[in-house]
């Protein structure tokens, strides 16, 4: 018997809205498995995990916190990625971000006034873009692959804010310590409640929308999806490729820029030499988890969300080790892709018809002398 | 990872109870009063690195286990390694806080603020920052005199070098790492002022990669000492390699470099965390600053490696003991920076603040601190 894929002439669209649910299903199974192979009771681990974060009105909040910051970015990239536009530099551009509207809120330290909030989004925003702008150049001008442009881009952005934080934005009352002062109230975005969950996280589902009405609604994104599927065509169309790499660059930096800021306004309040942990990198995870589409991405956002703060609930609660987290998503990842394939292939069980067994043999691996 | 920790949840406490019940076991007296007292004292910690770092993290969780060895069944304990400094260490700490912790110790600087933040929600649970300068009514602080091992240090990488040149692996310029190169420095000049302190800031507390890289550059511009202020064991498993010198640091790291190892910094939380949960328990917990060094065993020299020579362990034995009776000190004037200027008068001693917020380099180093 052999197993064999048929590539599919038509996928059902249930098909493909299962695949996320089937993958979910798989790394839920697999790692009760895991965590029964390691000694640990496997439905309180899962409990822990998936319901235990939200079974508070905290933790729901929490995890808003945490998914905002990835479906602003991960919107921002999936218009690139859906014009062939490969920003790998997210982190890079939301680090300029919190710098240069962190920078906004330290300039203006003793002043009050509820225009601040607005003029740190926009400084945070235009620092992003204009950080994005840089690998857009160096794509459209000299043709440079803006994958590693915008990739390396995101050191010096990191190694920019630590010169900042050991030096002229450092807290002169901080003993030297690499940080800036904590922001005063007015430069702190509002929350609900007594959560951490800020306004941010009410742009970012406006983002969504957006990012859904454009992609779906406007000549631009027909443009860009056009140019992402088969470039020539655009270009007989007229569509310029150039301008597909500015647009994608600067929307996908300023909204990293304004995930930045959102963060040291939001739940950091201040400059310090490390403001995300990585989030422009896990932002690209979520844009292909969701599918590139607006609303996936903000259930994949959620998702991701919720299996850090699952990860450090299993810790506090069972002992679990951290690096449990990274196998669960890199679980998930793994049975999405394999998932994938059966939305594009069929599986056909059989034997081999006696023609492709002749084929087979013929196949084999010659001798070395006959190689060479 | 010890499965002790799960083990005896308040779950399986109530599970047990409850199957007492169901079985028609005698049950008198009132329920939940039997469980109540049974609840160990919950004692939770917040790691910035793994705890397989065998550096910083590590040591903390020995002191964790040096806890657990203490009070057995009386205490709880929780950790949660890998904890980004930022917008998710308060998330970590209000976890703990809020699932029943009675004592939390965060061990990085970058907790500070969040820890103040948490503190103040909570002013029933008891917390405390490792290296900060933020307190509260139940907010203290702790943290260790390294430096004080840093100067016999010196001496002995004084006496072991050939080359005179010593290779420093440094994290970030704070002034817990330049106060830490200063003493190094001192005490090498001591005994060789021939000598020349290379300094490599690595932009990392903790990164093998970097650390590596910044010792073999080091090794390259001829150092045949290697120190480091940094958490691996990188730079300690390649003098190991080269058949040099090096010096532990936050551990015992004989096992990396049994020949390389001169000595090593340890830390030693053990007494500290012991005597802390003790208070707390006794109801007699303060909320204080403590900066321990070596007269308390807070900092703690490893035993010395076979390349030591007995007249140099002499010596530095001597050194040991003149600073723990306080007849030495090491920071002691008159003290000129690298730029001439006097910074600690003749027959004064640099005071605490000056040492917490030192932001410049002695004579007889050449190199610049990071501008501001």
């Amino acid at each position: 018997m052999r197993i064999k894929l048929e590539a599919r002439a038509h996928t059902p669209a249930a098909v493909v809205y299962a695949t996320p649910v089937v993958a979910a299903l798989l790394t839920a199974v697999a790692g009760g498995v895991l965590f029964a192979a390691l000694g640990y009771p496997p439905l309180q681990a899962l409990h822990a995990f998936f319901i235990q974060p939200l079974s508070t009105l905290n933790g729901l909040a929490e995890v808003g916190v945490k998914a905002t910051p990835l479906v602003l970015i991960a919107i921002g990239l999936s218009i690139g990625f859906r014009g062939n536009v490969w920003n790998i530099g997210a982190e890079g551009q939301l680090t300029m971000g919190a710098v240069t509207g962190g920078a906004v809120a330290l300039a203006f330290y003793d002043v009050e006034g509820v225009w601040l909030l607005p003029l740190m989004t926009l400084a945070g925003a235009l620092g992003g873009m204009a950080y994005g702008a840089i690998p857009a150049l160096l794509k459209t001008r000299f043709n440079a692959s803006e994958i590693l442009t915008s990739l390396m881009l995101t050191y010096v952005a990191t190694l920019f804010l630590s010169y900042l934080v050991h030096g002229p934005l450092m807290d002169p009352d901080g003993f030297n310590f690499p940080q800036s002062r904590l922001f005063h109230d007015s430069a702190i975005l509002p929350v609900l409640g007594f959560t951490r969950l800020h306004l941010g996280a009410a742009v970012a589902l406006f983002v969504v929308l957006a990012g859904w009405f454009v992609m779906a609604r406007t000549l631009i994104g027909f443009q860009i999806k056009v140019i992402g599927l088969t470039p020539a065509a655009g270009g007989y169309a007229g569509f310029s490729q150039k301008r597909v790499v500015w647009l994608s660059f600067l929307v996908s930096g300023g909204l990293a820029g304004m995930a930045g800021l959102f963060e040291v306004a939001g739940p950091i309040g201040q400059l310090q030499p490390s403001i995300s942990p990585g989030y422009g990198f896990t932002a690209i995870i979520v844009a292909f988890l969701g599918r590139l589409h607006p609303l996936g991405i903000l259930l994949a956002g959620l998702l991701m969300a919720l299996s850090y703060l699952g990860g450090e609930v299993a810790q506090i609660e069972l002992g679990l080790p951290l690096a449990m987290t990274g196998v669960f998503q890199g679980m998930l990842l793994f049975f999405l892709l394999g998932a994938d394939v059966f939305t594009r292939y069929r599986l056909r069980l059989g034997s081999p018809p006696a023609a492709a067994r002749v084929a087979a043999a013929a196949d084999k691996p010659k001798p070395a002398g006959e190689a060479a | 990872m010890s499965e002790k920790t799960w083990t005896i949840t308040r779950r399986t406490v109530l599970g047990l109870a409850a199957g007492a019940l169901a079985l028609g076991a005698a049950v008198t007296a009132p329920f939940g009063g039997a469980a109540l007292a049974a609840d160990p004292f919950k004692v939770g910690f917040v790691y910035v690195g793994p705890i397989g770092d065998h550096g910083w993290s590590y040591q903390h969780d020995q002191g964790r286990l040096a806890v657990e060895k203490q009070f057995g069944d009386k205490v709880k304990t929780t950790y949660v390694e890998n904890v980004a400094e930022g917008a998710d260490a308060e998330r970590v700490i209000n976890q703990l806080a809020q699932s029943g912790h009675d004592l939390i110790f965060t061990t990085s600087f970058g907790f500070m603020n969040p820890t103040a933040k948490v503190a103040k929600r909570y002013p029933n649970v008891k917390f405390e920052h490792a290296t900060g300068y933020t307190r509260a009514d139940n907010l203290a602080t702790y943290a260790a005199r390294f430096y004080e091992g840093r100067y016999p240090v010196g001496v002995i990488a004084g006496r072991m070098t050939k080359s005179n040149v010593i290779g420093y692996i440094a994290p970030f310029p704070i002034p817990e790492v330049v106060r830490g190169i200063n003493a190094f420095t001192k005490g090498l000049h001591s005994v060789n002022p021939e000598a020349d302190v290379k300094i490599i800031y690595v932009n990392a507390w903790y990164d093998p990669g970097k650390e590596r890289e910044a010792a073999e550059t080091l090794v390259a511009q001829g150092a045949d000492v290697l120190v480091q202020h940094t958490d691996s064991a990188a730079a300690m498993q390649l003098a190991e390699e080269k058949g040099l010198t090096a010096f532990g640091q936050a551990s015992d790291m004989r096992q990396f470099g049994p020949n390389a190892q001169a000595t090593a910094i340890v830390d030693n939380w053990n007494d500290y965390y012991v005597a802390r949960v003790q208070a707390a328990m006794d109801g007699t917990w303060k909320s204080e600053d403590t900066w321990g060094g070596l007269n308390t065993d807070m900092v703690h020299m490893a035993d010395y490696g076979p390349k030591v020579p007995e007249e140099v362990k002499a010596e530095a034995n001597a050194i040991i003991e003149k600073i723990k009776s306080g007849e030495f000190q090491i920071f002691a004037g008159p003290m000129k920076d690298n730029q001439g200027a006097v910074r600690v008068e003749e027959g004064k001693v640099a005071s605490d603040k000056d040492l917490l917020s030192m932001d410049w380099y002695i004579e007889g180093i050449d190199a610049q601190l990071p501008k501001k």
